[in-house]
């Protein structure tokens, strides 16, 4: 501000180049930072459903980013307009930037057309999370979720996204799923696209 | 021969598990803009962040030890050395300078000049009290407490703010002697 003592320098944050994406923090520093959100949000509610909701919308804001900064790195500024396009997108490319592989799996529904699935063995926020037994089926994967659905509705597709644990035989911890189920209106446009 | 504390974090931090900063640099976004939505007052959230920290901070402690290796050090100058080139590098991938002591070498400053908590952020004109990355202020706070040092920190320059650097000063307020017997049963 001028007239306060020094004229500062205020830089505009799209002066400077986008970064590459190759800068890494420690996995610690990012699970303590993903804890303390957690405990936050725990002190903000009277409810697991909402405490789900709450860590849906941090990562909504995280996903609604992410798709714009990846389409503008990776893809020379196009994003994915069809159903199986941006579901391979988020599976691959998006889950590969955030925590550095690709997702297990990617599988459609098999009671209902508008559903699909994403899961992971060991989710990276999940990594040092036990839920207490007094919190039923609280995920912390509602973060994820919430990255998820802010990625696809950035996109155009509207969806409703959840994540929850899945019991695997021979794994000690279950597995995270997250279900997407598409809003009607994706699923007309693209039958009606063929 | 006492080990000598190493004077670095690269090692450390190249065999840590990582993760993509931007992952860390949004997620902190996040925090933040959920703080503004719900306390309103930029020095409520302010104050939030900074206990948000300690709490990381406290419990930061612990791992830094366990994996740095670092010994006791002689005194603060040492201290402040060791957070800035083996703390912040172990956790943050990144290295701060210390500079600006005062004559008694209880006051320096931690100077940062990559900080991956601010890649894609610019404050609102309404945000302009913010401590965008009060965070670090906790964490360096309660991690001191947690041996024995009372520190107070601030921030003299933020590049959010206009300035050219992170500049976080650290005060130290008193050793706090350590008790002992540990009253283990109270």
């Amino acid at each position: 501000m001028i007239g306060v003592g020094k004229i500062k320098q205020y830089s505009n944050v799209l002066d400077k180049p986008v970064s590459k994406g190759k800068q890494e923090v420690s996995l610690s520093a990012f699970a303590f930072l993903f804890s303390e959100l957690v405990q936050y949000n725990q002190t903000q509610v009277d409810n697991i459903a909402e405490l789900e909701r709450r860590l849906e919308d941090a990562g909504y804001a995280v996903g609604a980013r992410v798709l714009e900064l990846l389409c503008h790195r990776d893809k020379g500024n196009r994003r994915e307009t069809r159903l199986l396009g941006i579901l391979s997108f988020v599976h691959s490319t998006v889950w590969k930037v955030l925590f550095g592989k690709v997702a297990d799996s990617l599988e459609k529904g098999t009671e209902h057309e508008d559903e699909y699935m994403i899961s992971e063995k060991e989710l990276l926020v999940n990594r040092f999370i036990s839920i207490p037994k007094d919190m039923g089926t609280f995920n912390c994967g509602a973060f994820v979720a919430g990255i998820v659905r802010g990625v696809l509705d950035g996109a155009g597709f509207p969806a409703v996204v959840t994540a929850h644990f899945v019991p695997v035989e021979g794994l000690l911890r279950p597995r995270t799923t997250i279900l997407i189920k598409f809003a009607e209106e994706v699923l007309k446009r693209e039958a009606r696209l063929g | 021969m006492p080990a000598v504390a190493p004077r670095s974090g690269d090692a450390i931090f190249a065999s840590a598990e990582r993760v993509n900063a931007e992952l860390f640099t949004l997620t902190y976004g996040a925090i933040v803009r959920q703080l503004i939505t719900d306390l309103e007052e930029v020095d409520e959230v302010n104050k939030q962040l900074d206990q948000m920290g300690y709490n990381i901070g406290v419990r930061l402690i612990d791992e830094f030890l366990a994996k740095s290796n670092v010994s006791r050090c002689v005194d603060f100058k040492e201290t402040a050395e060791v957070i800035a080139k083996v703390g912040f590098k172990m956790f943050l991938g990144v290295t701060a300078t210390v500079t600006n002591w005062d004559a008694e070498g209880t006051t320096c400053s931690l100077v940062l000049e990559d900080n991956p908590l601010v890649d894609f952020v610019e404050l609102p004109d309404t945000c302009q009290g913010l401590h965008y990355c009060n965070v670090l202020n906790g964490v360096v706070r309660g991690a001191l407490e947690m041996v024995s040092m009372k520190t107070e920190v601030t921030w003299i320059r933020d590049m959010l703010r206009g300035d050219d650097a992170y500049e976080l000063q650290v005060k130290l307020l008193k050793q706090i002697p350590e008790e002992y017997p540990y009253k283990d049963d109270e």
